[in-house]
């Protein structure tokens, strides 16, 4: 087993991780850093395989190697709106839940009207 | 069996166990703790899968800027209230089941690879002298996929625009919160006279030998990001509101410079972001450094966030 190997299986066990939290976690906040851990996962296992093609004389194959930069910079801009949709939530009804019953549910007038 | 893979196996068990925190934590402030060790750790496996491109953009924007985003979300969701429902055990039970499926069979792809594996790095290579630079992931970002790079600027401008319009009525205008989570001190304070000097030099230095070495656009303007948001957060100098024209005219600069170039391909090249022979370099750079500036004021004000007071004067 090479480094691109262990470092795929590493990859492959984040994004189990990862979305098991996704799932199971009920805070929002808690979410976000899950599908963060998944996406990192997934990014990993994708290095992982472009390691492996390696060719050219190059430690690693550049093209995913510059889609894997996009997808960094892609995910926190995604998270940012996240985490921004998370606070403004807070703000309009005191309360940082998904769940649907209760006084912050989903018909909140928005406060923007 | 080398003394190297011992330290990879190391390295890879620390990522999973740290990784691993990040979700089982029992406070989200420990969770985003580990998230942020977790982010430089993985900078790290990216140096061993040769990808030092890749490394520093995650220490930079993977780590240092998602956690400080983090960091400040938890503070204010602090004293907010959290509902006391957790998940049923069988829920969980089922979802770890399955999540353990998807995780095996994304192993079973990396165990089993297919006899010839795709790759595009000899094409990469073939024709990269003739955009006169020397780092191929820079080459794929501005020659090959420069659509990818051109509409991942945009991506990051809408987000921005999607965080500011969060903001209520009647902070429309107004200055981005980021001093409610600092307490300033005379630690923090100093760090932030010390630090930027070098880190602006670091980071045009980043831009700058991003065309022929790792470094380039994006890591240097999540430096300089960086920087400006330490100075921001120490209350030496106060965020912009967001309003401000020279706020806008560098979040447009590095977009609006690459899409003219990319115009320009089709009158001088014949095709849509293709650069003019034996002009290739300059451009790149040319973009490469608008870009920088650009790229350094969306992540700085991203991670801002919406706009919360409106500028008392």
């Amino acid at each position: 087993m090479n480094a691109a190997t262990l470092f795929g299986l590493c990859g492959a066990a984040l994004v189990g991780f990862g979305l098991y939290g996704l799932v199971t976690n009920p805070e929002p906040l808690r979410k976000v850093l899950a599908f963060n851990l998944l996406g990192s996962g997934v990014f990993l296992v994708f290095g992982a395989i472009s390691k492996r093609a390696a060719a050219a004389g190059l430690g690693g194959d550049p093209v995913p190697q510059a889609m894997v930069i996009t997808a960094i910079v892609v995910a926190f801009a995604a998270t940012a709106m996240a985490i921004a949709l998370v606070l403004r939530l807070l703000e309009e009804t005191g309360r940082a839940t998904l769940s649907s019953d209760g006084p912050g549910g989903t018909s909140t007038d928005g406060g923007n009207s | 069996m080398t003394i190297s893979f011992f330290y990879d196996v190391g390295l890879a068990v620390l990522i999973l166990g740290v990784g691993t925190t990040t979700i089982f934590a029992h406070t989200a402030f420990a969770a985003v703790i580990a998230f942020v060790v977790y982010g430089l750790l993985l900078a790290i496996a990216w140096v061993r899968l040769a990808a030092v491109d890749v490394a520093l953009t995650e220490a930079a924007i993977g780590g240092g800027l998602t956690g400080m985003l983090l960091l400040g979300a938890v503070a204010r969701l602090r004293h907010a209230k959290v509902d006391d429902i957790r998940t049923g055990l069988p829920v969980r039970l089922v979802a770890g089941v399955l999540c353990a499926l998807i995780a095996a069979g994304l192993a079973s792809a990396i165990l089993l690879p297919p006899a010839v594996i795709p790759t595009l790095a000899p094409m990469v290579m073939e024709n990269l002298a003739q955009s006169g630079l020397g780092n191929p992931v820079a080459g794929v970002l501005f020659v090959y996929r420069a659509l990818d790079t051109l509409l991942e600027k945009v991506v990051v401008l809408l987000a921005l625009l999607g965080v500011w319009s969060l903001a209520p009525d009647s902070a429309w205008g107004g200055i981005p919160a980021l001093r409610v989570y600092a307490r300033p001190n005379a630690t923090l304070t100093f760090l932030a006279q010390l630090l930027p000097p070098l880190g602006i030099v670091v980071g045009v230095y980043m831009c700058w030998v991003g065309a022929k070495e790792p470094g380039g656009a994006f890591q240097g303007g999540a430096i300089l990001a960086a920087m400006w948001l330490l100075v921001m957060i120490a209350g030496l100098e106060s965020p912009p509101s967001i309003g401000r024209p020279w706020l806008r005219l560098l979040l447009v600069v590095g977009p609006a410079l690459f899409l003219a170039i990319g115009l320009a391909g089709f009158l001088l090249a014949n095709a849509f972001l293709a650069y003019p022979p034996g002009y290739a370099k300059p451009m790149i750079v040319a973009v490469e450094i608008a870009l920088t500036l650009s790229i350094a004021v969306a992540l700085g004000m991203l991670a801002a966030g919406p706009p919360e007071r409106v500028r008392q004067q």
